[in-house]
């Protein structure tokens, strides 16, 4: 018989739930939280989910849900005076010691602590406020990333994040007591150690303390400079997530919507990010062949994600002729689109355009700036912007995405198969180039392109094993999100263990449907999975179109530009180097 | 400054007193506490590169390294001198004049507000609440050993024998 506990007067069944707060959610009541993450370790330290407790004994205790078991035969009361009265001491504590200048913060709407403030109907503290002459500096110094150490409320979620996702902890605890501070070793900047970008500190941040470097208002700037060409791409994961800042449900597939978004804000012309992921396909896959037939740089790394291509560059420099030399989607499309629209649109040159890109990502934004994604000294992508400034500029351009119709994208980089949707979840990419990689190798198609192995972006799932069958040749793929995963198969690799030829690596949980720069989702984690559907959904809705090969424009490309997969220009254009210096990171000391 | 220079030559040859200690103790993380403890007794303190050095051999990472040695007084992360002069002040010892006996020796190593070590990077004062010793107040440490019933005269006394010690 299934146990059961009292919350609030109303009997409920429980069984393996790690703690009471999950019990109580479960059950539609609700306690507010500030450092209680579903996917990470809890740590209670915000004291906001405190509960009265009564034991059939009659013994009342307070205490936090999310540290506390589920016990049999416990009276759980959520909204008591007593609990109602200690969650408000501990907003106007926190908030005697914030930054409360909210309407200039990048997190207001969206911030947590601003949120319980105002349920909770906070209006007078009692307390002194912190002196503004004391705050600490605000570390602009990462590409990604700003760090205000004056809205941070010593949750440690950011901490844990970084430790239990990314193995790496470039953010921990400093001193004691009140003097304690959260931020990077020894008092350095974010862009002094070895942090990847993924920004998942940022996504679980419950306060302004991270968030995102902030870039919508240049690409206004360049929108309304009459001299540019502002051309911009979206990426996969963002159509299944941005609908979700405009009141629609999370997985809704909103690209066509989109599309016509970017047309009414100005941009020039409107390209998709999957037509480079096909085209990424095609040269990966051609390139893991021809490394399988040498039998050279085994495994193959995926190089898509850049928080781990800057993870290997850092940690393990040794191994970067594992990565793929290719570019990650984004980059292929900026470089295509610079060489392509001058020689075939009026009025592109390659100095006046422009090339936006809309990313789930906040490494992204660290991506472009790379010196080996330069051409002449002009970087190929001009800025990214994630999904929720992109969010931020249709809304304050008063478009109702809701509402509008939904339109094409812009020949010649709009067109694109299924296997490139998928790229915005953890085996996506594995999967799209299992598809081609088995054209290429036999001539014939793959008798099912369905290769649910490899699918799945929930907690359970960070590391998935696949034999591929190509004819009779085995093949053996490792899908890993998380760096802390990565980590393990990298560990394999050195102990002479690992027997996988490709190892398809996202740095955030999931893949980028759970990016550092979607909108936030971290105490919800069935929003990435919704997401993933989403992309699974718009994959198999065309049975015709499903793999990069069979993509129309991807083989108009090859025939009048690249010729094949590895050619020459396509090395030029759709390849990249990596370096083993360690600029900023710990090892350049 | 002195400090400084005795750091570079500290760190002229590599790790290699880091790595050893590291080997003694495994890499473990469980035994970070006496690795730290180790190292500061071979330098002194802490310092930050050795704080970093160890994150990227260990599997703990330099934040959370510097995590551990903030929360702790016993380390230091600030160069400290030769001789490190605790002097109590509980409250035994304070109301027996403590504080005169600090002034005494701030004026004696020509110490500036905020200042805790000397210029020749000889000397670090430190103030603790209490040294357990309360019979002896007012009581100083000088590096393990214990100087009961402190005045000012004599703890000038105390510097300046350490100080001719030096010059021998």
């Amino acid at each position: 018989m299934a146990k059961t506990l009292f919350i609030n007067g109303k009997e409920v069944e429980f069984d393996n739930e790690p703690n009471l707060l999950e019990v109580i959610r479960k059950n539609g009541f609700n306690v507010p939280t500030f450092c209680y993450r579903p996917d990470l370790t809890q740590f209670g330290a915000c004291r906001m989910c405190v509960v009265e407790v009564v034991y059939p004994n009659g013994r009342t205790i307070v205490n936090s849900s999310c540290t506390m078991p589920p016990e049999e035969g416990i009276n759980v009361k959520t909204n008591t005076d007593r609990v109602r009265k200690i969650r408000k001491t501990v907003l106007e504590l926190l908030l005697a010691n914030h930054d409360r200048e909210c309407t200039t913060c990048d997190k207001s709407g969206n911030c947590e602590l601003q949120k319980y403030s105002e349920e909770y109907g906070v209006r007078n503290i009692r307390y002194a406020k912190k002196d503004p002459e004391k705050y600490l500096p605000i570390d602009h110094s990462n590409p990604s990333i700003v760090r205000d150490p004056n809205k941070c409320i010593l949750c440690g979620a950011c901490v844990r994040a970084c430790q239990e996702y990314q193995g790496h902890a470039v953010l921990g605890f400093a001193n004691r007591g009140s003097k304690t501070t959260v931020g990077p070793v020894a008092g350095r900047e974010l862009a002094s150690v070895d942090c990847v970008y993924c920004g998942q500190c940022k996504a679980v941040c419950p306060t302004g303390a991270l968030t995102l470097v902030n870039e919508v208002d240049k690409v206004w700037d360049e929108i309304n400079n009459p001299a540019k060409k502002v051309v911009v791409q979206v990426a996969p994961a963002v159509r299944v997530a941005l609908g979700e800042m405009f009141d629609m449900p999370a997985g809704e597939n909103v690209i066509g919507k989109i599309y016509s978004a970017m047309r009414k804000i100005g941009f020039d012309l409107v390209f998709d990010t999957n037509f480079a992921a096909d085209l990424t396909i095609m040269e990966e896959a051609t390139e893991f062949i021809e490394r399988v037939t040498k039998g050279e740089n085994l495994p193959l790394f995926t190089s898509c994600c850049q928080a781990w291509v800057r993870y290997v560059e850092t940690q393990h420099p040794e191994m970067i002729n594992h990565l793929s030399s290719c570019k990650s989607p984004q980059s292929m499309l900026s470089s295509l689109a610079k060489y392509i629209l001058p020689k075939t649109k009026e009025g592109y040159t390659k100095e006046n355009t422009v090339v936006v890109s809309i990313m789930p990502c906040t490494a992204k934004k660290a991506e472009i700036k790379r010196k080996q994604l330069t051409d002449n000294g002009q970087f190929d992508t001009d800025y990214v912007l994630t999904t929720q400034e992109f969010a931020q500029m249709i809304k304050s351009a008063g478009i109702d995405l809701k509402t509008i119709e939904a339109e094409e994208a812009d020949s010649p980089f709009g067109e694109y198969t299924g296997a490139a949707t998928i790229f915005g979840a953890s085996g996506g990419v594995a999967e799209a180039a299992a598809r081609t990689a088995y054209y290429l190798i036999t001539g014939e198609e793959i008798a099912s392109d369905d290769i649910v192995e490899l699918r799945g972006v929930d907690k359970h799932a960070y590391n998935k094993d696949v034999v591929l069958d190509i004819k009779g040749t085995k093949v053996k793929v490792k899908v890993v999100s998380t760096l802390a995963e990565a980590e393990k198969a990298i560990q394999a690799i050195k102990a002479g263990t690992a027997d996988f030829q490709l190892l398809e690596v996202m740095a955030c949980p999931g893949g980028c449907v759970n990016g550092g720069g979607q909108p936030t989702s971290c105490n919800t984690p069935e929003l990435r999975i919704k997401r993933a559907e989403g992309l699974y959904n718009e994959d198999k809705c065309d049975t015709e179109f499903r793999k990069s090969h069979k993509n129309k424009d991807i083989i108009k490309l090859y025939d009048e530009y690249l010729e094949k997969p590895n050619s020459h220009l396509a090395h030029e254009l759709l390849h990249t180097t990596y370096a083993d210096e360690f600029k900023g990171s710990y090892k350049d000391l | 400054m002195e400090v400084e220079k005795n750091f570079k030559t500290a760190f002229a040859g590599g790790f290699g007193v880091v790595d050893s200690i590291l080997e003694k103790y495994e890499y473990k993380k469980a035994n970070l506490i006496a690795i730290l403890q180790a190292i500061q007794g071979e330098y002194n303190y802490l310092p930050e590169e050795v704080i970093i050095y160890l994150g990227t051999k260990m599997p703990l990472s330099p934040a959370t390294i510097y995590g551990v040695a903030t929360f702790y007084s016993q380390f230091s992360l600030d160069p400290k001198g030769k001789y490190v002069i605790k002097i109590c002040d509980g409250t035994a010892c304070h109301v027996r004049g403590s504080m005169p006996v600090l002034n005494a020796i701030k004026g004696k190593l020509n110490l500036k507000e905020g200042q805790f070590t000397s210029d020749d990077g000889l000397f670090t004062v430190e103030t603790v609440s209490c040294l357990g010793a309360c019979g002896l107040a007012p009581v100083i440490v000088i590096n393990e050993k214990v100087y009961p019933k402190m005045t000012s005269d004599a703890v000038k006394t105390i510097i300046d024998t350490l100080l001719s010690e030096e010059r021998k």
